[in-house]
């Protein structure tokens, strides 16, 4: 199997570049898109999500040779959705202002597909303290490209921070920036870097393979 | 379908295994619920119960303590005792010498993307809205939440006439929004450039609210003189 050939921390990284759950896989739009107008909501958004999706993994991967094929979507389901119940009392229970800014989007994590497609594509097929890594790896990247919308859309849409004042007071708001256009703008940018430095490093790996053809052709 | 593929096909499991599976999972999610909701109850409860005394003392800035009152059947006002669930609430304020500074008013309609909530003060003294706070808003970010922000909108609830008729059946004025700039009566609310619909929403449930309670309290003022229990 291809995953028991990469190790622990393999798993662990390529949720936060190379397998990003937002920048390359594009997974999980609807909270992206929607709580990402200040980084404090997006990071909480993030955080909420990556603890689901760990807490979901590390109990589909316990459970794996317990629940049969035929019952494995519905009982995912029940997880994560226990898990997004125990996240939406904690959130109540730290900060109303909180609970009340990420608003419906909390009890939508139950159909995050990053979580459910975590569950059934790997979680369930892993161990326990593989799952754990992926989910960490994943969680985090996940939050970290929330964290990424959410600060410049902030910083753009109201000229600040986690709340606090960036520019001087002639600096114009760019209101569209903190409505859901500015999502979707912002999002493409961040998509475009990622791509251009992929492409980017494909080419100069292609380019460094030719020359040492090259060499390789005049040594012979 | 041949035999031999019979034969290789692994056996389904049994409906037992399936239940197993469900109602044990679903049993132990059952209990993290229940034992997540019954850790943060108090936490949450008290958190509510702060942020709406932090909002009273927010539009009756001269109050220091607080009493709940409850509208009874007969149109007075008793204190009220319990959690007061489908009760009609006012919150009366109170300063350091017990003497009452005005009573705080929910009050919710719709706006443009969703109810909109808010809480106002009333002072008897001066027959008006004193203060108001937005407690629940979905208004477009940038234009319609600046009902919540913007200090000249906010400025209309620093005074806001809401006199009865000598006979105290019902408002002299009613609440009226009015185009930016165009305010000339204190029964007014100046309107928002931009965030129209979200302004005028604000001054129609100011409207509704005291068109209903300013009769009722003012002709029940002494229910609230009483001796209370007050919060701080």
């Amino acid at each position: 199997m291809a995953a028991t050939s990469k190790s622990s921390t393999d798993e662990f990284i390529k949720g936060l570049w190379k397998e990003n759950p937002v920048f390359v896989q594009v997974l999980g739009m609807c909270p992206v898109l929607a709580v990402s107008n200040t980084a404090m909501n997006a990071l909480a958004m993030g955080l909420a999500t990556a603890f689901v999706l760990i807490m979901s993994n590390i109990a589909v991967s316990s459970l794996r040779n317990f629940i049969p094929k035929q019952v494995r979507i519905a009982t995912y389901i029940l997880i994560i959705a226990t898990f997004v119940t125990v996240v939406d009392y904690v959130i109540q229970a730290v900060s109303l202002d909180l609970y009340k800014a990420l608003g419906a989007f909390i009890s939508l994590i139950v159909v995050n597909c990053l979580i459910l497609g975590r569950a059934e594509a790997f979680a369930s097929k892993n161990t326990v303290a593989r799952s754990v890594m992926d989910g960490l790896g994943m969680g985090i990247g996940f939050a970290f490209a929330l964290f990424c919308l959410g600060a410049v859309r902030e910083i753009l849409g109201s000229g600040s921070l986690f709340g606090a004042q960036l520019f001087h007071d002639a600096f114009q708001d760019w209101v569209v920036m903190i409505l859901p256009s500015g999502g979707f703008f912002t999002l493409a940018a961040w998509l475009l870097l990622f791509n251009w430095l992929e492409q980017r490093k494909e080419r100069k790996a292609k380019s460094d393979e030719a020359t040492t053809l090259a060499l390789g052709k005049e040594a012979v | 379908m041949s035999e031999t593929e019979l034969v290789s096909r692994p056996a389904p499991p049994s409906i037992w295994h399936m239940y197993r599976a469900m109602v044990g999972v679903g049993i132990v999610c059952g209990l993290l619920i229940v034992t997540a909701f019954q850790v943060t109850r108090p936490i949450i409860e008290r958190n509510k119960a702060e942020a709406l005394q932090k909002a009273i003392f927010h539009v009756l800035p001269n109050a220091s303590t607080s009493a709940t009152y409850r509208l009874d059947e007969s149109g007075g006002f008793l204190v009220l005792e319990g959690k007061g669930v489908g009760a009609e609430l006012v919150y009366a304020g109170y300063d350091d010498n017990h003497e009452l500074m005005g009573l705080a008013v929910e009050a919710q309609g719709m706006g443009y993307q969703d109810v909109i909530g808010v809480i106002y003060g009333y002072s008897f003294a001066e027959e008006a809205i004193i203060g108001i706070q937005v407690l629940e808003s979905k208004e477009t970010p940038g234009l319609g939440d600046k009902i919540e922000s913007d200090p000249e909108f906010l400025e209309n609830f620093e005074r806001l006439d809401v006199s009865l008729r000598d006979d105290l059946s019902e408002m002299a004025n009613p609440i009226v929004p009015v185009r930016h700039g165009e305010k000339t009566h204190p029964w007014e609310v100046d309107g928002i450039t931009g965030a129209t619909i979200s302004s005028v929403a604000i001054a129609d449930i100011l409207n509704r609210s005291a068109q209903y309670w300013m009769p009722r309290i003012r002709s029940h003022l002494s229910d609230f003189q009483g001796d209370f229990q007050g919060e701080e």
